[in-house]
C-alpha cells in the first residue's frame, strides 16, 4: 500500500532521509520509530505529499505522491503531530470541511461526523469554535477528520501526544480494527510500549536510514538481544551511550 | 509571578534582569536581521529613505512658507504641530492598548517567563518597554523627517535633537502606560481573547469617528484666514492652547518655545513628571491586577457557532461550483467574518470611503463655468485615486490569504485539493467584494460629478478590469512572499512582499491610466473643440490597458500556482 524507492530528502548540505526502501502492504500497522531528528517526520511529510522527495519514489496504493498528487492524495489520511486547525470553525465544520476536500459530502458524511466526534468525547462541542479547544481536543479532532473520508492508508506523526488515557485507548482500538479491516497505517511514535503492543512490524531510523525492520522477532535477531522489550533494542540499535552519559552529566 | 519573601536562607534568589527578560527580543530581531537577503535590505532601506525625504520635502516647503508669512506664520506652524502630536498621541494611545493585550497577555513566551522566578518590577518594565517599541516605531520613523524640517527651518541648532528627545522620550511613555492599564483593566473583566474582540471594534470605531470628525471640521479653512470675521480672531484661535492637558500640546509648547528663542522649562517638568507617575501608577496597578488578569486570560471565551440560514443558503447558493470549491468558498467567508479583527476593518474601510465620496462631492467641478473638458478629465483622474483605494483593500485583505494558511497547509497539502482551485477560490473570494467596491466608489462619484456617458462606460470598464487585475497582483504576490509565521493578519501588508505589491499596483495603476489618457483626451478634444476622433488611436489605447489588465490577472496567479505547487514546509 505504501511503497518507499531509495526515498531521500536533503536540506542544503543535511540529508535528512538517505535512501530510504520500505513497503508497508495493505492491511498492516507499521510502527516508524527512531531517535528525535532521525527523518521520521520528514519521511511521514513525504508520504503525504507536504515535501517533495529530493530524489527517489513514493507511492500510495500504486500511484506515485509527486506524479499524481491528487489520485495518491485522495486515498490517504494524514495525522500531523502539531494540531493546528482553523480557530474560527465549529468541530463540526472542520470535519464537513475535510470531507470537502476529498469531494466527499451529504448526509453520510454528516453521520459519519456526528459519530467520530462522539466516539472522542467531542459531540457536546461540535457547534464550538476550536479556539475553545484544549490542546488535547484538538488533536482528536484532527485525528477523527483523518477518518472521515474513509482513507485506505492512513500516516500519523505522534498520534498520542497530548490525549487522555481515554482517547489513547480510543485511538489504539480504532487504529487497529482499520487495519483488521484491511487498510494501512504507518505512525511514528515515541511511546514505544504502544509501538511494541500495536504494531505489525516497527521500523527503526536512525541518520536518515533505516538501521532494523521487521516484527519484533525480527528486531530482537537484528539487535542480538535475546527476549529484551522493544526498549532495550531500541536503545542498542540506537546508541547505548545515553545512560553514561546521564551519569557523567548529574555527577559533574 | 514569584512571592516575594519565600526564601531560604543562603542561596540567593534568581533575580533576572529587565536587560535579560528582553534579550531573546533582541537576538530575534537581530537573527532576522543577519538572516534577511542583502538585496532586500538595501532596497527597504532606499524606500524608506525615500519617503523620509518626501515628507520631509513636504513639510520643509509648507514651513518655509509659513516662516515667511509675518505675524502668524509661526503660531500655524505650530498649531501644524500641536495637530500632528495630538494625532500622534491618540494613535499611540490605540496602538499601545491593542500591542499591550499581545506582549502582557497572549504572547508565546508568557508560560515561561509567568513560572520562572522574575521579579514582578522587572517583569513589567520589561513588557512596557517592549510594548513601547512595538506600538510606537511607526510614529517614531514618522516623526524623524518631521522634525528634522522644523529643525532646520526654524534654525533650531545642533542642541534640537537633544531637545526633542528629552520630550519624545516621556511622550511615548505615558500612552504606552496608560494603553498597558487600560488593557490590564479590560482583561479583569473579560477573558483576554474576548476583549481582543472588543478592543479591536473599539479601536477601529475610534479611528473612523477621529478621520469623520476630522473631516467635517475641515482644516483646511485654516489655511484661508479670510473665512474669519477678523484677523484678531485667527490670532486668538492659533494663540491658544487646543488641548492643554495632554503630551502632545506640553511637547508642541517645548519644541516651539526652543525654536523661537524662548525656551520654557514648565513642559518638561510635565511631560516627565506625568511619565514618571504613570509608569509609578502603572507599576502598582500592574502588581495588583495582574495576576488575576493573566490567570483570566488563560481561560477561553465560549464560542458556539451553530449552523444557521446563511450557511444552508450559502451551500445551496455555491452548490454549482462543486463541492471542493464550496467547502473553500464557504470556510473562507466563515474564517472572515468571525475574525472580529478582520471584519472591524470594514467599518474604517466604510469611513474612509464616506470620506473620499465626501470630498468629491466638495470638489469645484460641477455647475457653471466649468468647462466639459475639465468636468471630464477630473473623473478619468478619480480612476488613478480609486485604484489606490481598492490596492490597499487587497493589500490588507486579499494579499495575506495564502499567508493565513501557513499553519494549516499539512491539511491542504496532504490532501488531494488541487493547488489551482485554492488560488482561484482565495482569488474570487477576496475580488469579487472588490469589484463591487470598485464599481460602488466610480459610480457614485460618476453621479457627483455629472460626467459624461462616454466617461462613465470608460471609467466603469477600466476600474473593473483593474480590480481584477489588482487581485491578481495580490494573491500572486501574497504567494511569492508569504509570511507563514505572522500570527496577525494586519502585520502581513506591511511586510516586504506587501510593499512590492504596492508598488506593482500603483505601477499598473499608473499604465492603464497613461495607455489610456491619450484615446481619452483626442474624444474630449473631438467633443469639446469639434477637431476629428481617431479611431484606431482609441482601439489601441483601450485594448493595450484591457491586456494589461488580463495578463496583470492571470500571469500572477499562474507564476503564484507554479509556486504553490513546489512549495515546502
Amino acid at each position: 500500500m505504501i511503497k518507499l524507492t531509495n526515498l531521500t530528502k536533503r536540506y542544503g548540505n543535511f540529508t535528512a532521509v538517505d535512501g530510504i526502501n520500505l513497503e508497508v502492504p495493505r492491511g498492516e500497522l507499521f510502527g516508524f520509530l527512531g531517535p528525535n531528528g532521525a527523518g521520521k517526520t520528514t519521511t511521514l511529510r513525504m508520504i503525504a505529499g507536504i515535501l517533495r522527495p529530493t530524489s527517489g519514489k513514493v507511492e500510495v496504493g500504486g500511484v506515485d505522491v509527486v506524479t499524481s498528487p491528487v489520485a495518491a492524495k485522495s486515498k490517504l489520511g494524514f495525522i500531523p503531530d502539531r494540531p493546528f486547525i482553523y480557530e474560527k470553525l465549529t468541530g463540526g465544520e472542520f470535519l464537513r470541511f475535510v470531507a470537502g476536500l476529498y469531494d466527499q459530502h451529504g448526509p453520510e458524511i454528516e453521520h459519519r461526523g456526528t459519530e467520530l466526534l462522539a466516539l472522542f468525547d467531542l459531540e457536546a462541542w461540535r457547534d464550538e469554535m476550536v479556539e475553545s479547544y484544549s490542546h488535547g481536543m484538538r488533536q482528536k479532532l484532527i485525528i477523527a477528520s483523518a477518518f472521515v473520508h474513509r482513507p485506505e492508508v492512513i500516516v500519523v506523526d505522534e498520534p498520542m501526544v497530548g490525549l487522555d488515557p481515554k482517547a489513547a485507548r480510543i485511538l489504539k482500538d480504532l487504529f487497529k480494527e482499520y487495519t483488521r479491516r484491511g487498510h494501512t497505517i504507518m505512525m511514528s511514535t515515541h511511546t514505544l510500549e504502544v509501538a511494541e503492543a500495536m504494531c505489525d512490524r516497527i521500523g527503526i531510523i536512525q541518520g536518515g536510514v533505516i538501521r532494523a525492520c521487521g516484527t519484533m522477532d525480527d528486531l530482537r535477531a537484528h539487535a542480538e538481544s535475546g527476549m529484551d522489550g522493544l526498549e532495550q533494542i531500541f536503545l542498542r540499535l540506537t546508541g547505548e551511550n545515553a545512560a553514561r552519559a546521564l551519569v557523567d552529566v548529574l555527577d559533574a | 509571578m514569584p512571592d516575594e519573601g519565600a526564601t531560604g536562607a543562603a542561596t540567593p534568589l534568581p533575580d533576572p534582569s529587565t536587560a535579560h527578560l528582553l534579550s531573546p527580543k533582541w537576538l530575534t530581531a537581530r537573527a532576522h536581521r543577519e538572516s534577511g537577503r542583502r538585496a532586500r535590505t538595501i532596497f527597504l532601506l532606499v524606500f524608506g529613505l525615500l519617503f523620509w525625504a518626501f515628507i520631509y520635502l513636504m513639510l520643509y516647503r509648507l514651513l518655509s512658507y509659513l516662516q515667511k508669512t509675518p505675524e502668524i506664520g509661526t503660531l500655524i506652524a505650530g498649531k501644524v504641530l500641536g495637530l500632528i502630536l495630538a494625532g500622534f498621541f491618540s494613535i499611540l494611545l490605540l496602538s499601545n492598548v491593542i500591542t499591550a493585550l499581545s506582549s502582557f497577555f497572549l504572547a508565546r513566551d508568557l508560560d515561561l517567563l509567568a513560572s520562572a522566578p522574575v521579579d514582578w518590577l522587572k517583569f513589567y518594565v520589561a513588557k512596557v518597554i517592549e510594548t513601547l517599541v512595538n506600538s510606537s516605531w511607526m510614529v517614531l520613523l514618522l516623526a524623524i523627517p518631521m522634525f528634522a524640517a522644523y529643525g532646520v527651518v526654524f534654525s533650531g541648532g545642533l542642541l534640537f535633537p537633544l531637545i526633542v528627545l528629552a520630550t519624545f522620550v516621556p511622550f511615548l511613555v505615558v500612552p504606552t502606560v496608560i494603553g498597558s492599564a487600560v488593557t490590564l483593566l479590560l482583561v479583569t473583566v473579560f477573558p483576554a481573547r474576548r476583549a481582543r474582540d472588543i478592543l479591536s471594534v473599539i479601536a477601529v470605531l475610534a479611528a473612523g469617528g477621529l478621520v469623520v470628525l476630522f473631516r467635517l471640521l475641515r482644516p483646511e479653512r485654516l489655511a484661508r484666514p479670510e473665512g474669519f470675521k477678523s484677523l484678531v480672531e485667527f490670532v486668538t484661535l492659533l494663540r491658544g492652547p487646543t488641548s492643554p492637558l495632554l503630551p502632545s500640546e506640553w511637547m508642541q509648547r517645548a519644541v516651539m518655545s526652543w525654536l523661537s528663542g524662548r525656551p520654557q522649562l514648565l513642559p518638561y517638568y510635565l511631560l516627565w513628571s506625568t511619565a514618571a507617575a504613570a509608569v509609578v501608577l502603572g507599576a502598582l496597578t500592574h502588581r495588583w491586577l495582574y495576576p488575576i488578569g493573566f490567570s483570566k486570560a488563560q481561560e477561553s471565551a465560549q464560542r458556539w457557532a451553530p449552523s444557521g440560514p446563511v450557511s444552508r443558503l450559502g451551500h445551496r447558493l455555491l452548490a454549482p461550483f462543486g463541492i471542493v470549491r464550496r467547502e473553500l468558498v464557504l470556510k473562507e467567508v466563515k474564517l472572515f467574518f468571525r475574525d472580529t479583527t478582520q471584519w472591524s476593518q470594514l467599518i474604517l474601510l466604510a469611513v474612509l470611503v464616506l470620506v473620499y465620496v465626501f470630498n468629491i462631492k466638495f470638489l469645484p467641478i460641477g455647475g457653471q463655468g466649468v468647462s466639459f473638458f475639465l468636468a471630464n478629465v477630473v473623473p478619468f483622474l478619480n480612476l488613478v485615486l480609486a485604484g489606490f483605494v481598492l490596492a490597499s483593500v487587497a493589500a490588507r485583505f486579499i494579499f495575506p490569504g495564502i499567508s493565513l494558511e501557513g499553519r494549516t497547509w499539512w491539511l491542504l497539502r496532504s490532501s488531494p485539493l488541487p493547488m489551482r482551485d485554492l488560488l482561484w477560490s482565495k482569488f474570487w473570494v477576496g475580488t469579487l467584494p472588490l469589484l463591487a467596491l470598485a464599481l460602488l466608489i466610480v459610480g457614485v462619484t460618476d453621479y457627483l460629478m455629472q460626467v459624461s456617458v462616454f466617461m462613465f462606460v470608460v471609467s466603469t470598464l477600466t476600474i473593473a478590469l483593474m480590480t481584477l487585475a489588482i487581485g491578481g497582483l495580490a494573491i500572486g504576490m501574497g504567494t511569492l512572499f508569504p509570511r507563514f509565521e505572522t500570527e496577525n493578519a494586519a502585520q502581513i501588508p506591511t511586510s516586504f512582499g506587501g510593499l512590492v505589491f504596492m508598488m506593482s499596483a500603483i505601477a499598473l495603476i499608473g499604465l492603464v491610466v497613461i495607455l489610456e489618457a491619450k484615446p481619452v483626451y483626442t474624444y474630449l478634444g473631438a467633443r469639446a473643440f469639434g477637431t476629428a476622433g481617431d479611431l484606431v488611436e482609441m482601439v489601441a489605447g483601450f485594448g493595450l490597458a484591457a491586456a494589461v489588465c488580463i495578463a496583470t490577472t492571470v500571469i500572477p496567479v499562474t507564476v503564484a500556482l507554479r509556486r504553490l505547487e513546489r512549495l515546502e514546509r
